[in-house]
């Protein structure tokens, strides 16, 4: 079993106190939004984590091409652990966007192009968790989630730009230019702050979700060596 | 501008429930890594004793 490594052990402690920090601007802070009050406070980590979303599933997409390149298992394990963190704050982003849809918009839901993408891009990575649990070859396992993981990253773009091809209610917050989502100095502090406080609790995840990975890895080995 | 002249809208529970899931979320994420790893160093250990043992 090998020991935390040391710059793992500094990634946390930098990440926990950014998160902190993160989390002390958007109460105290980022200003009160002068036509939605309170709620507005979720935009911050509602876009910080729909960009972990992204970037993780990225991030498996690269993964993938580098498992089929290289055929290391190394980068299968990449991949999952990506879009299973990715899977999860997407989530988030997609449930934080519903709270804060009822008050702005006056409904939880509307199948509009971003929320319906989202909605699309989170069951096509369900689907990569759930079929991979179905092949027991680690080998075979691998190839098709690499091959999944790059087809999949279609669905990302897609959701990133419905918002500029089609008209929606959907606020643009990235090179909106004229349709710019207004914010004061310190709301843009936050919310670039936030972006980069979450890029780190990817960073930090993403390596601890490596290391149980390999652990796993190890286990089904030797699991396979005794049943021989 | 009527809406300026009123001020914000009241939407605190809604900023609360928001960050409940957030943070919620993202806890309940971490607690699984952690079971998931204490499992795996369980089941490592027990394995490599039945390998220990066939050898």
């Amino acid at each position: 079993m090998q020991p935390k490594p040391r710059t793992l052990q500094i990634l946390d402690l930098v990440t926990v106190l950014f998160f902190l920090a993160a989390v002390g601007m958007v109460f105290f802070y980022a200003p009160l939004e002068a036509v939605m009050g309170q709620v507005q406070r979720v935009f911050y980590f509602h876009v910080a984590t729909a960009w972990v979303g992204m970037l993780g599933f990225l991030v498996a997409a690269i993964a993938g091409v580098a498992y089929l390149v290289k055929q290391d298992r190394k980068w299968d394990i990449v991949g999952l652990s990506a879009v299973e963190i990715s899977l999860v704050f997407f989530f988030i982003a997609i449930v934080s966007g519903s709270i804060w849809a009822k008050p702005s918009w006056g409904t939880w839901w509307t199948w509009e192009p971003r929320l319906t993408t989202a909605a699309i891009v989170e069951l096509v990575y369900a689907a990569y968790l759930l079929l991979r649990q179905g092949l027991e070859d680690p080998e075979r396992r691998a190839r098709f989630g690499a091959v999944y993981a790059i087809l999949g990253f279609i669905s990302v773009p897609l959701t990133f730009i419905s918002i500029r091809l089609f008209r929606t209610i959907h606020p643009v917050v990235v090179g909106s230019g004229a349709a710019a989502f207004d914010m004061s100095p310190a709301m843009l502090q936050t919310f670039l702050f936030s972006l980069w406080t979450f890029s780190l609790v990817f960073a930090d995840l993403l390596w601890h979700r490596i290391r149980l990975g390999r652990l796993a890895e190890r286990v089904e080995a030797l699991k396979l060596k005794i049943n021989d | 501008m009527l809406l300026f002249d009123q001020g914000p809208i009241e939407t605190t529970n809604y900023m609360i429930l928001g960050y409940a899931v957030i943070f919620g979320v993202m806890l309940i994420y971490l607690v699984s890594l952690y079971l998931r790893r204490r499992r795996l160093k369980q089941d490592l250990q027990v394995f490599e004793e039945i390998d220990k043992k066939g050898q």
